[in-house]
């Protein structure tokens, strides 16, 4: 049973004071998330991607369409007791500590009530903040309050947990600590659903990840697959700073960096790269494969779109 | 959505039933403290805290005053109450408030003086709210006016009266009138004529409907009073000359060579008693005559309906 | 009772207290003993009244500022702020949120009160030095108030659930203001004709009336109060609050949060 089924959700708003102009958020979005995978829901800024989950959590409520969470109707609100979520930017409550957050918190999920307190610390403890019994929530820093925001969304052990931009605030350490508590979750059997616009995280912890953009969607798949199909490209570097026409010709990208240059070719040239050095009596240093990035694929995905007219893939 | 609509559905029916309960229950507390906000100007015990304690916003507050007053006593006047006890604290509160509030004034003038049920009977607190109002509007000519009406008509005070007119016409602009009505007080002459130009004057010096309807009202009594006097002499006269009463009023008529038979303001025609008194056909239709209404009738004031 | 009602209503009671609402309770009591101190030297007479006047003025004052400013604060401010995500997203009703909102604000302006109604009594021993039967009317004024108190937290909702902080706190405060005259409003209504008539009638019914709750004034001269008037008021309070509850929580499930 997949964890999360997305059918044809879709978000218009209206806006303007007096003639109310529809502007689409998300045009009808379908998309599964199989149970037990992390899953990476990539995109630019204001692409659609916190509008989705709002429709999700039943925060928003769409235009048409709908969805299952767990085989459930998504706007059952039992469903939310085996779900967690941590908005981006969090904000609590300013006077509670985060004892008194984390148990209020876990009182509306329905942990029981002996179990509560030692849920809490547990999760604080993993979340790594053993030691803030008693301070209150307004004198944490951002990275603090993120793994508070982390902490309420695991807190009551849910098999479905979304994140949205789960990384921002936090310091090189802490977005390692939450990479490992995301691959964490995934061996305890729960499904991650996380929203981000930052690649490399992606590249590094989804199974499958999803690219929206202006409310649609672009691409879904595995990582391996999606990087494997873009074109592979090799560079070459040679002595000297001369950049030869010929290899202009190529297409090629140069940079020359002290007394080397670099170009990035397309494998497919590497031959004919090589005979116009030759040709040029250039010196060969080497020819290295370079692995294209999710950042390539998602990049050009971005780009096709905006060169062909209203196209969609 | 199902739940969603379930909720809906609650909230609406709870919306509704409340909405309905509360003012069905609003509607019976009219029964309940019918006077609630208007008791409380008994316990203040000064307008001037009043007027502190409303943070500058006198002159809304001395309308919502001036506003309860009118309808207290309308309302109260309609159920034909025999006392107005708040009467004139309401209109106190409204002249401190807003002392060039000029027809609070003259709304004392006509009901705070006269007896009840046509008015609260305290014929000195309507005295000392025309003082306070001359005070505050020394220029006022109106409201001279109606410190001396209510010296002539209530008090029966004619030397007060008069000066109360004497220094109204030394105001400027005064109207004319002022000069004459000393003048006349210092000889109460031709009373009739007397009261008729001031409850005139009354009419036309104000746009409050309550004091033109009691103007009006006073003038039509006037002219039975009137009508009723002069008949009641021709019946005299007749047994005079005769011995004996006349037999009817077209009798008297005749014999006083009068036009026609004499009627009252609404057309009706005077009628004459067995024992010779001259009297209307619907006493309850003037309210203040004080002749040509049976002995021992006790008029039931009733003014037109207010809308 | 709904667990999760009562849990909401203790957070949102314990996140006002935290919020140093509390902290008015100095500012009143200061003004109250100054003022009984003040009184006690002045006038001979009128010391009681002074003080029993000032004294519910203020806690009625005092009261329905809090009232607006936290009931606004705790739901407006949560729902821009976005503190409410995190609780939507676990299974808690929307209506329940509601709900237990009020709970929570009417306990905190219960509590609230108490201490005010401490500090009354204080000040009223002070100038008077014994208390005598006709003083329990104060607790009967004090518990009108609190009915008062909770109309406004009922009405602060039912604006936050669709509006901004500021203009939630704008359209309270007008109610309170045209609550306190409500009757002239009526009165109004009853001069008036045709259409205007039917449309300020209706807004005379509408509005809160708060005419009968205001019996400061006659019991600090000692004057009795109906049994019966007790009810009305309970009632009344009652099914209005429940009115503008309701209104709050049909917006509210609807409303798109941002």
């Amino acid at each position: 049973m997949p964890a999360i089924e997305i059918l044809g959700l879709e978000k218009t708003y209206r806006v303007g004071f007096w003639r109310k102009r529809p502007k689409c958020a998300l045009s009808p979005l379908h998309l599964t998330v199989e149970d037990g995978e992390i899953f990476g829901f990539l995109g630019p800024n204001g692409a659609g991607k916190t509008t989705t989950l709002k429709l999700l959590l039943g925060l928003v409520f769409p235009t048409a369409g709908s969805a299952r969470l767990l085989g459930r109707d998504w706007t059952d609100p039992e469903v939310k007791a085996q779900i967690g979520f941590l908005p981006e930017q969090p904000y609590f409550y300013d006077h509670l500590t985060a004892h008194e957050l984390l148990n209020y918190y876990a009182q509306l999920s329905g942990v029981a009530a002996k179990e509560r307190s030692r849920r809490v610390e547990a999760t604080l403890q993993r979340v790594g903040l053993p030691d803030v019994k008693g301070v209150q929530l307004r004198k944490f820093s951002k990275g603090m309050l993120q793994r508070v925001g982390i902490a309420q969304a695991i807190l009551h052990d849910p098999k479905l947990v979304f994140f949205d931009e789960p990384m921002s605030g936090l310091d090189p350490m802490g977005r390692r600590e939450v990479r490992d508590l995301m691959e964490q979750l995934k061996h305890e059997g729960k499904t991650v659903f996380f929203s981000t616009h930052i690649l490399s995280d992606a590249e590094a912890l989804c199974d499958r990840v999803a690219i929206i953009h202006k409310g649609e969607l672009r691409g879904v798949g595995a990582v391996a697959d999606l990087t494997s199909s873009v074109q592979s490209k090799v560079e070459v570097i040679w002595q000297g700073t001369h950049v030869p026409p010929s290899m202009k010709a190529l297409g090629a990208e140069c940079h020359v960096t002290g007394d080397t240059v670099r170009a990035v070719i397309d494998e497919s040239q590497q031959d004919a790269a090589i005979d116009a050095l030759r040709r040029e009596r250039l010196r060969l240093i080497a020819i290295t494969p370079v692995r294209t990035s999710l950042e390539a694929y998602f990049v050009e995905k971005l780009r096709r779109v905006e060169t062909t007219a209203g196209g969609k893939l | 959505m199902k739940q969603r609509r379930k909720v809906t559905v609650v909230a609406s029916a709870f919306f509704i039933v409340s909405l309905v309960a509360s003012a069905l229950l609003l509607h019976r507390s009219d029964q309940l403290r019918p006077q609630a906000t208007l008791d409380e100007v008994l316990y203040l015990n000064s307008p001037k805290i009043l007027k502190r304690a409303s943070l500058g916003y006198d002159g809304l507050l001395a309308d919502i005053y001036w506003t309860r007053a009118v309808q207290y006593f309308g309302g109260r006047h309609y159920d034909h109450a025999q006392s107005y006890n708040l009467l004139y604290p309401l209109l106190d509160i409204t002249t401190h408030l807003d002392p060039q509030l000029v027809v609070a004034y003259q709304f004392g003038a006509s009901f705070l003086a006269p007896a009840p049920p046509g008015g609260a009977g305290q014929p000195e607190q309507a005295i000392q709210l025309m003082e306070y109002g001359i005070q505050n509007n020394p220029d006022n000519w109106k409201l001279y006016y109606d410190l001396g009406f209510v010296y002539y008509m209530n008090l029966k005070d004619y030397r007060k009266a008069a000066d109360a007119f004497d220094r109204g016409s030394k105001v400027p602009n005064a109207h004319p009138f002022l000069r004459l009505l000393a003048a006349q007080m210092a000889e109460h002459a031709g009373e009739f004529d007397t009261a008729r130009m001031m409850w005139s004057a009354t009419y036309q010096n104000s746009q409050d409907k309550l004091i033109r309807q009691n103007a009006v009202e006073h003038l039509r009594a006037l002219r039975v009073d009137e009508d009723v006097t002069r008949l009641q002499a021709g019946v005299t006269r007749f047994g005079e000359r005769t011995g004996r009463l006349p037999a009817s009023i077209s009798e008297l008529a005749s014999a006083e060579r009068l036009p026609g038979i004499p009627v009252d303001p609404d057309g009706h025609s005077y009628k004459l008693t067995a024992d010779g008194r001259v009297e209307v056909r619907v006493p309850d239709d003037f309210p203040f005559a004080t002749k040509g209404i049976p002995p021992g009738y006790k008029p039931q004031p009733k003014f037109h309906e207010q809308e | 009772m709904n667990a999760r009602i009562v849990h909401i209503a203790a957070n949102t009671f314990r996140e006002a207290v935290r919020d140093r609402v509390l902290y008015n309770l100095i500012a009143f009591a200061v003004l109250l003993s100054g003022a009984a101190i003040l009184v006690g030297q002045i006038s001979i007479e009128i010391e009681k009244l002074v003080v029993i006047n000032l004294g519910l003025t203020a806690v009625s004052l005092f009261g329905i500022v809090i009232a607006i400013f936290i009931g606004i604060g705790l739901v407006s401010k949560e729902i821009e702020k976005r503190t409410l995500y995190t609780v939507l997203s676990r299974p808690v009703r929307r209506w329940e949120f509601i709900v237990g909102k009020f709970f929570g604000l009417a306990g905190t302006l219960v509590v609230n009160t108490f201490f005010m109604a401490i500090g009354v009594f204080a000040a009223l021993f002070y100038v008077a030095h014994k208390f005598v039967r006709a003083d329990a009317l104060i607790l009967v004024a004090l518990y009108f108030i609190v009915l008062e108190f909770l109309i406004i937290c009922s009405l602060a909702l039912l604006f936050s659930s669709f509006s901004s902080p500021l203009l939630s706190a704008v359209f309270a405060f007008s109610l309170f203001v045209i609550g306190s005259f409500a009757e002239d409003l009526r009165g109004f209504a009853g001069m008036a004709h045709g259409f205007t008539r039917w449309l300020v009638t209706g807004a005379a019914y509408l509005v809160p009336n708060f005419s009968a709750f205001n019996i400061v004034s006659s019991i600090a001269h000692e004057q009795p109060v109906a049994a019966q008037l007790i009810w009305h008021n309970t009632l009344y309070s009652f099914f209005y609050a429940a009115m503008a509850l309701s209104g709050a929580v049909l917006i509210f499930e609807r409303r798109n949060l941002k």
